[in-house]
């Protein structure tokens, strides 16, 4: 647990505190953490078990369920290509494969330079608009494979500065 | 309770109402194929499905583990539908399952392999591809095999109730699914304690002791001078593997059967127990009389030093410094017995049979030896004891009753014999201080008041008109609220007694697996009555023996004699007593 500076156990502990009162706060804890630093590894899940009384390996369990929360640190830009049937039907493999190919790195992974991650999701519920990205939670509708270069390429554009 | 009206098979029959369909069966006399009905209350989610059956008024077929009874509800458990969904069920199951039984050390004892049974499920129905397996057999206590997992969270739910710790827990999603400590990783490089609790509800191979037979084996092959010693609650509970009544003391044919597997010298824990109190009382006494840290808590179980160490390394001052009973009979079996004998301790191996997957990680401690000689070589549980005796060929139930060696640390009281129950340490250790304080044995010999199953009790004592005021946990969960108190400054204890398991040693890690199913002759409340039945077993032999206390046991006062002094002195301190050291949990 000597990885994380005691600032950053203060935080820690400053968001299970958030949700003291209430009789399931695992969930909200793990989401605010998620949004505020992008990925909860171990060592903070051990903080947040000593907080809350709920055990590692149950915490360790709600992370690696959902998608949504990373044991990893993620990109700057996070790229959630949708996968669903509708979007599948539509064509999202193409345009996921293309987003791999451009960054050079597989459905899941980091870049190296820590500007983007893709991820591959299911259904969204934006059917309606198949097939469907979103980048940062910005939705880019019925997307075409020409698209992805020029997106990627605005996003580099932008670099760290977000 | 309110009766209603069902029928069953087309049969009526008067049920509680509340229960579910499996439970009000199982009054009714029939067994529904489940991977949960024999662990009470231990699974509830219902996703197995190998218990489904047809009842009215329910949409499709339904699992009896949760589905409630209904008045006028008609079950039927035989219906083609229902046997083929059940049977199905149990082979979707075997898809995902590595299917070696014959390699596997829980045939015999595997609830899978019983539903498969009965269900006539085939091997090899769905074939496709497989859960990668994790295979972890790094501590010296459990092996950790997921081809054999069937992921219903016994093990976890066990975990959670007797010790609120959770070490496992269920991992990833879907196919990839996991049981284990989080990140998967070795159960060596997490807190778990080591006791066993979830090996002993593992319906499957899944969680299993990790073997030290060959160890043994390969020792008296080599001709070693191999000396065993039996724990107590282990005497409670054997008989349980070759279909004795749940209850049943085995002592004597315990003994006959080690005899004829070619040991060298058969010895009873319980002479260790008895040196333990003496050691132990007398470090209580000083430190009631010379402002000593306290309250004094026990040390004699493993898995309760492994919780300590990992969560409460504050107040291990607070943790008696006596090695557990085995450790300190291994000890003298290896100075005094090697010296009146005249054998170099080096030629022998000493082995332990005892009711605990955690004692095999005690004895590989650093500080478990003495100028370098192990104090204890291997530890057996009761249930590998048990596969020794049936891999020889010895008929347990034929056996006569023979009695353990006698020379120089056969005897025994029946203040060690209760060591296997919770509250047995306590009161053992009573009965000891009682005397010293007083200088007479207490009248009734007993001490009612630290008897119990319970998970947290207290006494008063008065001795002397000195009151002692005490109390007895097992199961972490329980012994945390006595910890936390302790850590606050509000203890108003000055003896404590902790087990790691529920009950105590008889329901250890390392006994025999007890289910419903594979006890066809015991009552359907078996689950709730066997630990009681167990302990009734040990205090029955206390009452049975003539000498009762520690300190009247006459060869621990020959040893003190002849060889250690007094208690507590500079060589009982190098021999039988230990230290310990706060641990990181996620140590990597």
């Amino acid at each position: 647990m000597s990885h994380i500076s005691e600032n950053g156990v203060k935080k820690i502990c400053e968001i299970c505190d958030r949700y003291a009162n209430e009789n399931t706060p695992l969930m909200m804890i793990l989401s605010d953490i998620q949004n505020e630093y992008g990925y909860i590894p171990l060592d903070v899940q051990q903080i947040v078990s000593q907080k809350t009384g709920i055990s590692v390996a149950e915490i360790y369990g709600v992370v690696t369920f959902y998608s949504f929360f990373s044991l990893e640190p993620k990109g700057k830009y996070v790229i959630g290509c949708c996968l669903g049937t509708a979007c599948y039907v539509k064509g999202a493999q193409q345009i996921i494969d293309k987003f791999s190919e451009i960054i050079g790195i597989k459905p899941g992974q980091t870049s190296g330079d820590g500007l983007f991650t893709l991820d591959a999701l299911r259904c969204i519920g934006a059917c309606g608009i198949a097939p469907a990205v979103t980048i940062n939670g910005k939705v880019y509708p019925k997307m075409t494979v020409d698209q992805v270069s020029k997106i990627v390429d605005e996003y580099r554009a932008m670099g760290g500065a977000q | 309770m309110a009766k209603i009206n069902i029928k069953i098979e087309g049969v009526p029959y008067e049920v509680e109402a509340g229960q579910t369909i499996l439970e009000a069966a199982k009054a009714c006399g029939y067994e529904i194929p489940s991977l949960c009905a024999f662990n009470h209350g231990e699974c509830s989610n219902g996703s197995c499905r190998v218990c489904l059956v047809e009842a009215t008024g329910a949409r499709g077929l339904v699992a009896s583990c949760v589905y409630p009874v209904s008045e006028g509800m008609e079950i039927t458990i035989s219906s083609p539908k229902a046997v083929a969904a059940r049977r199905a069920s149990v082979e979707l199951l075997l898809s995902n399952h590595n299917q070696n039984c014959q390699q596997c050390d829980k045939n015999g004892k595997c609830e899978l392999l019983h539903v498969a049974t009965i269900t006539g499920a085939r091997e090899g129905k769905f074939q496709g591809s497989k859960t990668p397996t994790t295979y972890d057999d790094l501590t010296p206590s459990i092996v950790r095999d997921t081809s054999k997992c069937i992921l219903c969270g016994r093990c976890v739910a066990r975990c959670q109730n007797a010790h609120g710790m959770g070490i496992l827990g269920f991992e990833n999603r879907g196919f990839k699914t996991v049981v284990g400590p989080a990140e998967n990783r070795s159960m060596a490089n997490s807190p778990c304690i080591l006791c066993g609790q979830c090996v002993s509800v593992c319906p499957t191979g899944a969680l299993m002791e990790k073997s030290e037979i060959d160890k043994v084996d390969a020792a008296i092959a080599a001709g070693k001078h191999v000396v065993v010693q039996t724990a107590p609650a282990v005497r409670a509970a054997l008989g349980e593997e070759f279909g004795m009544p749940v209850g049943t003391a085995v002592t004597g044919k315990m003994v006959a059967a080690l005899k004829r597997l070619g040991f060298t010298k058969v010895y009873d824990t319980d002479f260790g127990a008895d040196l333990t109190i003496m050691e132990e009382g007398t470090e209580l006494l000083h430190r009631l009389q010379n402002g000593g840290v306290l309250p004094m808590i026990t040390s004699c179980s493993p898995g309760w030093v492994n919780y300590a160490e990992y969560n409460y390394g504050d107040l291990l001052p607070h943790l008696s410094t006596c090695k557990s009973p085995h450790q300190m009979q291994g000890a003298i079996i290896k100075s005094y017995y090697a010296e009146k004998n005249g054998i170099d301790p080096k030629d022998i191996f000493a082995v332990s049979i005892m009711p605990c997957t955690a004692k095999k990680f005690e004895k590989e401690r650093d500080v478990m030896e003495v100028n370098g000689i192990r104090d204890v070589d291997a530890v057996l549980t009761t249930r590998e004891l048990a596969k020794m005796i049936k891999r020889a060929g010895i008929r347990f139930d034929k056996l006569p009753d023979e009695d353990y060696d006698h020379d120089i640390m056969g005897d025994y009281t029946g203040a060690g014999v209760i060591f296997g129950v919770t509250g047995g340490v306590m009161e053992a250790a009573l009965r000891t201080v009682y005397y010293v304080l007083t200088g007479k044995e207490h009248d009734a010999i007993k001490f009612e008041a630290v008897r119990g199953l319970e998970g947290l009790r207290e006494a008063s004592i008065e001795i002397n008109g000195q009151t002692i005021n005490v109390a007895i946990a097992n199961g972490m969960k329980n012994a945390k609220v006595l910890l936390d108190e302790i850590r606050e400054g509000k203890s108003k204890y000055q003896f404590i007694e902790i087990m790691g398991c529920p009950g105590g040693c008889i329901n250890g890690g390392g006994q025999p697996i007890v289910r419903s199913c594979f006890l066809p002759n015991e009552d359907n409340d078996i689950l709730d009555t066997y630990r009681q039945k167990r302990a009734n077993a040990l205090y029955s032999e206390d009452e049975r023996q003539v000498l009762r206390q520690s300190h009247n046991n006459p060869q621990i006062q020959e040893l003190y004699k002849n060889f250690l002094g007094e208690p507590n002195s500079h060589k009982a301190h190098e021999l039988l007593h230990t230290t310990y050291a706060a641990r990181e949990g996620f140590n990597d």
